[in-house]
């Protein structure tokens, strides 16, 4: 039997994976992918839980579900604001290392 | 959703998002997170999600790993090469994962609702993208809105910022 508590395991793991990724790669398009992880991996137990929450009608959270679909959105633009920062930065620096992006640095 | 399957995806999802991590070369690392996004949108489906499944599928598997995939191709990105890796500050970030790691397995384990079953459903079909509109269209119109804008303002960012700037 499957329980909340297995979903929630599963989306534990999945954003310390995109968290370890953000920690320990060096490449700004792996940062950003395993930024991409780790609000999937939210949206997976905010899913979990709205089905978990069943109401007086016998049906799931749908607040909880257009909450989703607002982070997916909102997730998407910020992909797409991300690449293009990254795509001016190269044409800038020709790098994508962030060991080599170090001006602001203190 | 049988527990078989269940645990087919949730596994499909983690490998490949530890491979996205992994992979040293950017393309495999995007066509990893590809298949890890399909195992997470089943895993949405089988919690009866089937329209946040799809836009999974449309807008995760579809737009942005496409967006992902052609800058890395248009940047032209070779595999890393092996640098001087700081071995201290990678253990460091890792001890920080793993005690993150931790305290998540301890949340849930004494969390007393984790250990429930979750509640039937009334019927075999549930109309969650009727009801999904309604709450959207409804409570939620205003910031279904300023969503709107907000995505708005990204494409006109994105324009600007990827102009080539005059000298």
């Amino acid at each position: 039997m499957i329980t909340l508590g297995d979903y929630l395991i599963v989306s534990g793991i999945l954003f310390v994976i995109g968290f370890a990724g953000v920690m320990l790669r060096r490449n700004l398009i792996i940062i950003l992918m395993s930024l991409e992880l780790m609000l999937n991996a939210a949206n997976l137990s905010l899913v979990a839980f709205s089905r978990f929450r069943v109401d007086s009608t016998g049906l799931p959270d749908y607040d909880v579900q257009v909450f989703v679909f607002f982070i997916i959105t909102v997730a998407a633009a910020e992909v797409a604001v991300g690449l293009a920062i990254l795509v001016a930065l190269y044409r800038a620096r020709q790098t994508t290392d962030v060991k080599d992006i170090s001006s602001m640095r203190f | 959703m049988s527990p078989f399957l269940f645990w087919i995806f949730a596994l499909l999802t983690l490998i490949f998002g530890a491979a996205v991590v992994i992979n040293r070369n950017p393309v495999a690392s995007a066509l990893s997170l590809v298949v890890s996004f399909l195992g997470l949108a089943a895993l949405f489906m089988s919690l009866n999600a089937y329209f946040i499944g799809i836009i999974q599928v449309l807008v995760y598997t579809g737009a942005v790993m496409v967006l992902f995939l052609f800058i890395i191709m248009l940047l032209d990105l070779r595999a890393e090469e092996g640098r001087h890796i700081n071995w201290l500050a990678s253990a460091g970030g890792l001890a920080v994962a793993l005690i993150l790691l931790g305290q998540i397995f301890s949340v849930v384990g004494h969390l007393t609702i984790a250990h429930k079953a979750f509640p039937p459903l009334p019927g075999s079909t549930i109309d969650d993208v009727r009801n999904i509109g309604a709450a959207l269209f409804g409570n939620y119109n205003l910031p279904f809105q300023i969503v709107g804008v907000l995505v708005l303002v990204a494409t006109i960012g994105v324009v600007l910022l990827s102009k080539r700037q005059p000298r």
